[in-house]
């Protein structure tokens, strides 16, 4: 059964199990628990249905895209007459939802998934630990966001409806603009459940490491969360900042980011004025750079475990991709104005963000490059996870390449709010890291549940979402490089440029609508494996790091015994060993 | 850190070290009422309130003697307030052409 | 399997969890008032003329007064702990509540006066940052009463069943009372003399 543990630990075990789940009603263990597993179920479940949410609404706009002015379908009339007159969208409705998508695919649905969701369910049981490090703390986090996420949503209901300036919330619109506030307060919430997880990651990662699991020992998941928290204790408190500052413009009528002199609707505005709406994008960008990072890093973690498990063998250069993830996470609180080219920034400044912007791509190419050569002659093993781990990585490679014009000045100047950029984000964040998160949920969830998903329904949910997602994006570099401008809500038709390009707006909406169809097999897959999925045993994978000798599910503590830990993280293909895989919790 | 010998030899570096906090906020204010230039104003306050939080952070939370893993990342936030403090006041202010307050009291007056 | 390492320390970090955990929050603490300091700097080289005197130096003098004591009464309220004298310990600790409540009352009347002068955050930049910096460390002073009236309430009982633990986390409430107080000692040369 167990290489590890010794009977009479094994019934020690058990028995303290026992003690603790009686102690504990339904509410205590599922809905209020402190267990680092519950929560980070909690976290990827609630997370999950904030991208389905966020991915919802980006298909509503493409309606708008593909056929301006017409009724929406289906949902149309009951969107009600500020949202849609007739079931026809108003372009104050294409704001909130542009800016309500943004809000919600980042800060509610793909950060809570990669650091929440896997972070917390994964972390500890990879280096050992019984639960984080303050359990109660944890919990708070989870709920604390949970109040964040529900004041997003609620935002679209008071009149005015939700935020309409975009993620980035630029003064001195997102000033005047209705619907702000509540956004304002929603993500005041957000930021606090994520300075509170970060706190719990760093100290759980530093203090709670198993016996014999040194720093080059340590998986390369639980580096991309460590650098991840960093990035999140030390970016975000600016923001923050930053959001009770906009919080007074609009309540207490203060100017911090007004400037004197504004006219709006044809009246002067009546304010002390003196503000500087830049100051807003300084501290904006000082988190929302890092936020990038904070997408990717995650994502990069979990493909490098499962690249390793199904090459079979060790990922290529781990030290070199532990100090390229350090470096890369240093670097990102240095290179934020490369957002802000256009406001007119000087010749000094703006080298010195090009140079750093140029500085980090260098590690980024250094993490690509080493898991690719992590391929290099490896009978691979195609399973689900794979497939989303290997497609991650040309995904992020247009991503990441595309990034470099939009880096420099010059090729800035041009493509600057443009769908280039669009697609340029969209191929990091969406065929990047969701397609690594999905790998992640296919990879883990026979520890989560003890089932194996379907690997047919897998493979269809994986070669659907494949094509359809390049479609969508890939047509985007083709009209940002035309010219056509974003966050027009209908393309932008009334300008001569756009006239050619508008047409693959019709190509995007139907590839966007079939990667909505193509999520159904991957929603049917996750609740249909829960009950009637194949059970497996403890390393279905017959994978080396920790986790995997817990049991699925592990139970209260996690560990049968103390684990302890005797050789690096990917032993694969180790010479003169009888398996193929010697795990780290074996001597 | 410590058992309880070892903090009764630190009560008198409490008291001392309160009891100088107290003087150097009587400076500031004195300082304050030579009503000096503004720059040299500023460098004085700044250098006293310095002084001042330095003894609060290594006496009262002991970090004259703390582990490596406080004093890194207490480095790591150091580096990047620094950053916050310098870099965007010197992106605002340099831009290309003149900057808007500086031209505009010529031709509106006040 | 319980959480290790929360009273005693990590050998090779030399470390208990609370301590590590309570300095990162206040590393997140020094970027937050960090961005509102940058913030103070740019609006005021960008503003056309900056006032002075707006406030009471006497009123800001004397919380620094009442700020710094209140730190030297917490850090007494630990050093007690440590050397197991808890009727000391008690009474340090309710005087760093007395003087930090004795901090927001003279703070209230600061308040109450500058809104008689209708001098709201709304007046001029000025105020604005001046309200919202005191305001978010006046939050700061609250939070850490409610902490310290935590301990000296119900959190108290944790003394007779984990001495070690309690000392701990006096240590920490004073970690951030401490950072409280620096922060003051910047606020108010940058707001009342300069």
């Amino acid at each position: 059964m167990d290489n590890v543990t010794t009977h009479g630990s094994v019934a020690h075990g058990h028995a303290h199990e026992h003690a603790a789940h009686h102690e504990l009603g339904f509410w205590r263990k599922y809905v209020f628990s402190v267990d680092h597993k519950v929560i980070g179920i909690q976290y990827a479940v609630t997370g999950l249905l904030f991208l389905l949410f966020g991915f919802t609404l980006m298909m509503i706009m493409r309606w708008q895209m593909a056929y301006p002015g017409r009724p929406i379908p289906l949902i149309g009339m009951w969107l009600g007459q500020d949202r849609a007159p007739m079931g026809v969208m108003l372009p104050e409705f294409y704001n909130q939802l542009g800016a309500m998508h943004g809000t919600i695919m980042v800060f509610l649905g793909v950060v809570p998934l990669a650091v929440g969701g896997f972070g917390n369910f994964v972390m500890p049981l990879q280096i050992g630990a019984p639960d984080m490090a303050f359990p109660k703390l944890n919990m708070m986090s989870y709920w604390v966001y949970f109040i964040g996420g529900v004041t997003m949503l609620a935002s679209f209901f008071p009149t005015g409806g939700a935020a309409q300036s975009g993620w980035t919330s630029y003064p001195p619109l997102a000033v005047i603009a209705p619907g702000q506030t509540m956004w304002l307060v929603g993500m005041i919430f957000l930021i606090t459940s994520s300075l509170l997880g970060s706190v719990n990651f760093i100290v759980t990662i530093v203090q709670l490491r198993a016996k014999g699991l040194t720093w080059m020992r340590l998986p390369f998941f639980v580096w991309a969360q460590l650098v991840t928290a960093f990035l999140l204790l030390l970016a975000f408190p600016p923001l923050e900042a930053a959001g009770v500052l906009q919080l007074m413009d609009r309540v207490a009528g203060t100017s911090f980011f007004m400037p004197s002199g504004l006219v709006v609707s044809g009246k002067p505005l009546m304010i002390s004025g003196n503000g500087n709406p830049l100051l807003w994008q300084h501290l904006f960008w000082f988190l929302a750079h890092p936020e990038v990072y904070v997408l990717i890093l995650p994502a990069f973690g979990i493909i490098s475990e499962i690249i390793a498990n199904n090459t079979r063998k060790p990922l290529w250069g781990y030290k070199t991709l532990v100090y390229a993830v350090v470096f890369l996470g240093f670097m990102s609180f240095i290179v934020w104005a490369h957002h802000m080219f256009m406001t007119g920034m000087g010749t000094t400044m703006s080298a010195f963000f090009q140079t750093t912007t140029m500085i980090i791509s260098i590690p980024s190419v250094i993490v690509l490059t080493a898991l690719l050569l992590s391929l290099w002659g490896a009978s691979i093993r195609f399973n689900p996870p794979m497939l989303f781990a290997l497609a991650f990585l040309p995904m992020f490679a247009i991503g990441g390449l595309t990034g470099l014009p939009l880096g420099l000045a010059p090729s800035d100047i041009h493509l600057h709010d443009t769908y280039y950029v669009i697609g340029h984000f969209h191929y990091v964040v969406a065929p990047g890291t969701i397609f690594a998160l999905f790998g992640g949920v296919y990879y883990w969830f026979p520890k989560a549940t003890g089932k194996k998903m379907n690997e047919l329904l897998g493979y269809v949910h994986f070669w659907g979402s494949f094509i359809c997602i390049n479609l969508v994006f890939m047509p985007m570099f083709i009209q940002g490089l035309g010219g056509m401008n974003r966050r027009m809500y209908d393309g932008g038709a009334q300008y001569a440029h756009n006239a050619g390009l508008l047409k693959w707006n019709l190509v995007i909406g139907f590839a966007a609508w079939s990667l909505g169809l193509f999520q159904i097999p991957f929603i049917i897959n996750f609740f249909s494996s829960i009950k009637w999925g194949k059970a497996v045993d403890k390393n279905p994978w017959e994978a080396t790091t920790l986790e995997w000798s817990a049991p699925s599910p592990p139970g209260h503590g996690n560990f049968l015994t103390e684990p302890v830990v005797y050789r690096g993280p990917y032993e694969y293909s180790v010479p003169g060993a009888a398996r193929d895989f010697s795990p780290q919790f074996e001597a | 850190m410590s058992d309880s010998s070892d903090i009764k030899s630190h009560l008198g570096k409490y008291w001392m070290i309160g009891a100088a906090l107290l003087v150097f906020t009587g400076i500031t204010v004195a300082a304050n009422q030579l009503h000096l230039v503004v720059p040299l104003a500023i460098t004085v306050a700044l250098v006293i309130a310095i002084t001042k939080g330095s003894m609060v952070a290594a006496v009262f939370m002991h970090l004259s003697h703390e582990k490596k893993w406080i004093y890194g990342s207490l480095i790591l936030t150091v580096v990047f307030f620094i950053v916050l403090m310098t870099i965007p006041f010197l992106t605002i202010n340099d831009t290309i052409g003149t900057p808007i307050h500086v031209s505009a009291p010529e031709h509106t007056g006040h | 399997m319980d959480i290790p390492y929360i009273v005693e320390t990590r050998p090779d970090t030399g470390l208990a969890n609370g301590k590590l955990g309570i300095w990162l929050f206040l590393a997140s603490e020094v970027m937050l008032f960090g961005a509102l300091f940058s913030t103070y700097i740019i609006l005021r080289v960008g503003a056309p003329e900056w006032p002075h005197g707006e406030l009471n130096v006497w009123l800001g003098a004397g919380n620094t007064v009442i700020l710094i004591s209140s730190s030297v009464t917490m850090v007494m309220a630990w050093a007690s702990l440590k050397m197991k004298d808890w009727g000391k310990h008690r009474l340090y600790l309710m005087l760093t509540v007395g003087l930090a409540l004795f901090f927001l009352v003279n703070k209230y009347f600061e308040y109450a006066e500058h809104v008689r002068m209708h001098e709201l955050p709304s007046h001029s930049t000025f105020f604005a940052i001046y309200f919202t910096l005191t305001g978010l460390h006046g939050l700061h002073i609250l939070g850490g009463v409610v902490v310290m009236l935590y301990f000296l309430g119900p959190g108290a009982k944790m003394w007779k069943a984990n001495p070690d633990q309690f000392t701990n986390r006096i240590e920490y409430t004073g970690l951030y009372w401490h950072f409280v107080d620096l922060v003051w000692i910047f606020l108010f040369p940058v707001l009342y003399l300069l």
